[in-house]
């Protein structure tokens, strides 16, 4: 699905992603975790091409992704931040998208299960954080690529609609897709993900399933098996 | 009594049997204008009818009046001057006279007029010329109705449309002069009226003066000559309602003035002129009711020019309104409307609170270096246009108009 | 592209800022034809300010723009769209909204005061034209400087000087330049540091429109060649497409290679 190969980013003297190998196979749940700074973000940008990487090559479902923009057809990107361009209605926004990428009448259902008709015809600078990230989730899953990419998926969220998204994330995987979420709430992470991929200083520190990861540093919880990585490697 | 008997003596001779009329055609008795003139008697008419007449050294020396039946053509051959008037009341109307001969040493003309007084010249079309209508220390004349259509492509081996030199008392009227090199020109020549012409294209100038004072020009046009009108070491020349239009080029303007002292330049429009009037050594002359339209520069004044006085003119859109090469004035500009004027006129009297100040430090840094003029009009020249009139340094302190006008003046 | 360039052309339409410049330049006619009473004498104040505010509004237009729309460029990039469009249709979004904004700002009131009667109405037409250029040019330099500048105050206050330095520094410069070499032949040099400067450039349009007849009193032959045939217009609009042309190809060359 996704292949990784030697990826180097700088940012000005800021070495982020320094030799970063990783293949994700198709189907399942990966989850990239990591400390602030750990590139994750680069990653996934790397992936989405937003970040042009020094070196390495990506190659998204066979396709390298170099001067490429066909390929992010197949990809769902949730970005971390929704803003929006605040004097689009929502009603807009999604009919934009639409018309940008192609038709899909999934929104119906995805603003249905949010319940985001009250705010259809307001304006999205008058939508509170929360609102504008259901609007987000919205646009990024109403179309039905064989890649989604979450970048920081339950900000703003309230219980009901996490509940909501964690369901729509699961459907998703029924249908065999290959699903790359960041988060910092561990309790999410541990929940959904099948996978995780653990980065520090720019390269994998660790990959597998997250008994894996507590039987390695030998911790009972998912939580304090994380915290244990960050205490040895900054000790 | 005396005017009673010029009257009578008109009557008489009018009527008198040997006043002849005498016809010149190709197929008649007399088959040319010479012959004519030579069997003629004082006083007679010659008609000359319709054809081409190859002739030239014309000369007509008793009192005549020759006229031309629908234009016949005197076609001079180029082999010198064409008709030479040496007599008294001779009447020239309605010929077509073409190819007068050029030299290096005479000035042939189509028609001269020699120490003659009481002459008419019109009605007459002139082409392919030398000099045109060249009047020579002969006055009391009337010079009208002329068009003159010259070829002149160098100012050296070209004459003049209309000529005066040493005459006094002319009148010369709606004429229309082209493509010569002065369109009208006057030396040593007083007292002359030239009213109603229009002056264009030629080669040098549109009109010009030389050493001749009282005369008047009025109502004539000056449109796209090489250098304008040119009026030099004159006096007393009254300058009215002329329109002195598109004269464009490097030493190129509308009027220029030098060593003039005691003249009116009044209800003329200068439009789109590289400089409007040029002025230099010119004294005690009053400009008034003047439109300045679309000049580069309306008013260029290079010194020596003292008590003029500039009143109640419009300047409009001018590139530059007036131009100062010294740091002293002794003129006064009063009254005008300046369109560039930014002030207000708060008491709502029709005349701007604060005194403008025509004067610009670009004009000067122009005059300095001329290839600055590609900044006009840009902010920077704004700014230090700005801190120069809160604080000259580079022009006349106290060239001001105290009382610029809100409103375009009219008259 | 022309999909992005419709929505941020519709976003701005929408948006309060296309308003207040749209507001701004009806405004200017309205006062220039209240107080001068008069088309010519509007159209050449009008001239006068155009070719100073419409970059300075241009340029920190483009910034604003950019860096307002930096999330919503973010959300663009994840979608199967080639950057070059996405930026292009920004670019062109943003600058033909304010060129409707100026068109339109200050067409109304003229021709509502009869431009169409009057034989002003070539010197207006130029000076649409060259605001609409002005428009296009400084959006695509703020464009450059927003995209090179990651830090908006940075981008601001570059945005700025580069408006203060072609406005008014340049011509300084060149004053200044032109004074010290007055004694070599100038007129090529003097040519040459007008089309360097699309201010200056615009500027020459309209001084061939309002002052030929100044400018044909100077006797240098190239100034004549220039200024004396249409071969002055026709160099000043090739150059002024060429003006527009290079920042807009920086553009997609710089977005090809930049990390959002």
């Amino acid at each position: 699905m996704v292949n990784i190969e030697n990826l180097h980013k700088k940012f000005g003297k800021n070495q982020v992603l320094s030799g970063l190998d990783l293949t994700i196979n198709e189907g399942g749940i990966f989850a990239v975790l990591g400390p602030n700074g750990s590139g994750k973000t680069t990653l996934i940008k790397s992936i989405l091409g937003m970040v042009i990487p020094n070196k390495g090559v990506i190659n998204v479902l066979g396709e390298n992704i170099k001067k490429n923009s066909n390929y992010r057809h197949k990809i769902d990107y949730l970005p971390q931040i929704a803003n929006f361009p605040s004097n689009l209605k929502v009603k807009e926004l999604i009919k934009m998208i639409k018309d940008l990428r192609k038709n899909t009448n999934e929104d119906q259902r995805l603003i249905e299960l949010f319940k985001l008709e009250p705010f259809l015809d307001k304006k999205l600078g008058n939508l509170s954080g929360g609102t504008k990230q259901k609007v987000n989730i919205v646009l990024t899953f109403m179309f039905d690529s064989p890649l989604i990419i979450l970048d920081e998926p339950t900000t703003g969220l309230d219980p009901i609609s996490l509940i909501r998204l964690k369901d729509l994330i699961q459907a998703e995987k029924a249908k065999g897709k290959t699903i790359l979420i960041t988060s910092h709430i561990m309790s999410f992470v541990e929940e959904v993900s099948d996978e995780i991929v653990f980065l520090l200083e720019g390269k994998i520190y660790f990959r597998g399933s997250i008994s894996e990861l507590k039987t390695k540093t030998n911790q009972p919880d998912f939580e304090h098996a994380i915290a244990s990585i960050l205490t040895d490697n900054h000790a | 009594m005396k005017t009673v008997f010029i009257f009578l003596s008109v009557i008489f001779m009018t009527n008198s049997s040997y006043a002849l009329q005498l016809e010149v055609c190709k197929s008649c008795p007399i088959s040319t204008i010479q012959d004519a003139i030579n069997q003629a008697k004082d006083f007679d008419t010659i008609m000359v009818k319709k054809g081409t007449y190859k002739e030239h050294d014309i000369l007509v020396n008793k009192p005549l009046t020759i006229i031309g039946e629908d234009y016949p053509v005197i076609d001079g051959e180029l082999k010198g001057e064409i008709i030479t008037v040496i007599s008294d009341n001779v009447t020239v109307d309605g010929l077509f006279i073409i190819n007068v001969g050029t030299s290096y040493t005479e000035d042939y003309a189509a028609i001269r007029v020699r120490r003659s007084k009481h002459f008419e010249i019109k009605n007459l079309v002139l082409e392919k010329l030398f000099f045109g209508i060249y009047i020579e220390k002969s006055s009391y004349g009337k010079v009208f109705h002329n068009k003159i259509i010259g070829d002149a492509i160098e100012e050296y081996n070209s004459g003049n449309g209309i000529q005066l030199w040493y005459s006094h008392h002319i009148e010369i009227e709606h004429n229309y002069v082209e493509h010569v090199r002065d369109g009208i020109y006057l030396e040593f020549s007083d007292d002359c009226l030239i009213k109603n012409n229009v002056s264009a294209l030629n080669l040098r100038y549109g009109l010009h003066f030389m050493f001749s004072n009282d005369d008047i020009y009025q109502d004539n046009t000056f449109e796209n000559n090489g250098a304008g009108v040119a009026v030099m070491f004159s006096k007393k020349i009254k300058m009215l309602n002329n329109i002195f239009k598109e004269n464009w080029g490097t030493a190129s303007y509308g009027l220029l003035l030098k060593e003039i002292n005691d003249a009116e330049i009044i209800g003329n429009t200068f439009e789109e002129n590289t400089i409007g009037i040029n002025i230099e050594g010119s004294n005690r002359i009053i400009y008034k009711n003047n439109n300045f339209k679309n000049n580069g520069w309306a008013i260029k004044v290079r010194g020596a020019c003292y008590t003029n006085q500039f009143v109640e003119n419009n300047f409009l859109y001018n590139s530059f309104d007036i131009a100062y090469n010294s740091k002293v004035n002794d003129n006064v500009f009063d009254g005008n409307y300046w369109s560039n004027y930014t002030g207000y006129d708060l008491d709502k009297d029709g005349v701007g609170d604060i005194p403008y100040r025509p004067v610009k430090l670009f004009s000067y840094i122009v005059n300095r270096t001329p290839e600055t003029i590609i900044l006009l009009r840009s902010m920077f020249i704004d700014i230090i246009d700005f801190s120069e009139k809160v604080s000259p340094v580079f022009t006349p302190d106290d060239l001001l108009d105290n009382h610029p006008l809100t409103k375009k003046v009219t008259w | 592209m022309l999909k992005i360039l419709k929505y941020s052309f519709f976003d701005l339409m929408r948006s309060r800022w296309s308003y207040v410049y749209f507001a701004f330049y009806l405004l200017l006619g309205l006062v220039l034809l209240f107080l001068n009473n008069d088309l010519s004498k509007a159209v050449i104040t009008l001239m006068n300010v155009i070719i100073v505010l419409v970059p300075l509004i241009g340029t920190i237009f483009g910034v604003m723009y950019y860096y307002n729309s930096k999330e919503f460029t973010e959300l663009l990039l994840a979608q199967p769209l080639k950057r070059s469009s996405i930026f292009l249709g920004q670019y062109l979004g943003v600058a033909l909204s304010l060129s409707i904004s100026l068109v339109l700002g200050l067409g109304i009131p003229f021709v509502f005061y009869g431009l169409f009667e009057s034989s002003a109405i070539w010197d207006f037409s130029l000076l649409l034209i060259t605001g609409t250029f002005l428009t296009l040019i400084f959006t695509a330099l703020a464009f450059n400087i927003a995209l090179s500048n990651e830090n908006r105050i940075k981008g601001f206050g570059y945005a700025i000087l580069l408006w203060l330095f072609l406005a008014i520094i340049y011509d300084g410069l060149f004053l200044m330049t032109l004074i010290m070499f007055e004694d070599y032949p100038l007129d090529k040099l003097s040519l040459v540091g007008t089309m360097l400067n699309p201010i200056d450039l615009s500027r020459t349009l309209i001084l061939l429109k309002l002052d030929i007849s100044a400018l044909l009193g100077y006797t240098g032959a190239i100034f004549k060649q220039f200024f004396g045939t249409s071969f002055g217009l026709i160099v000043s609009f090739v150059m002024l497409t060429v003006w527009v042309v290079l920042p807009v190809l920086r553009i997609v060359f710089k977005s090809r290679k930049k990390d959002f």
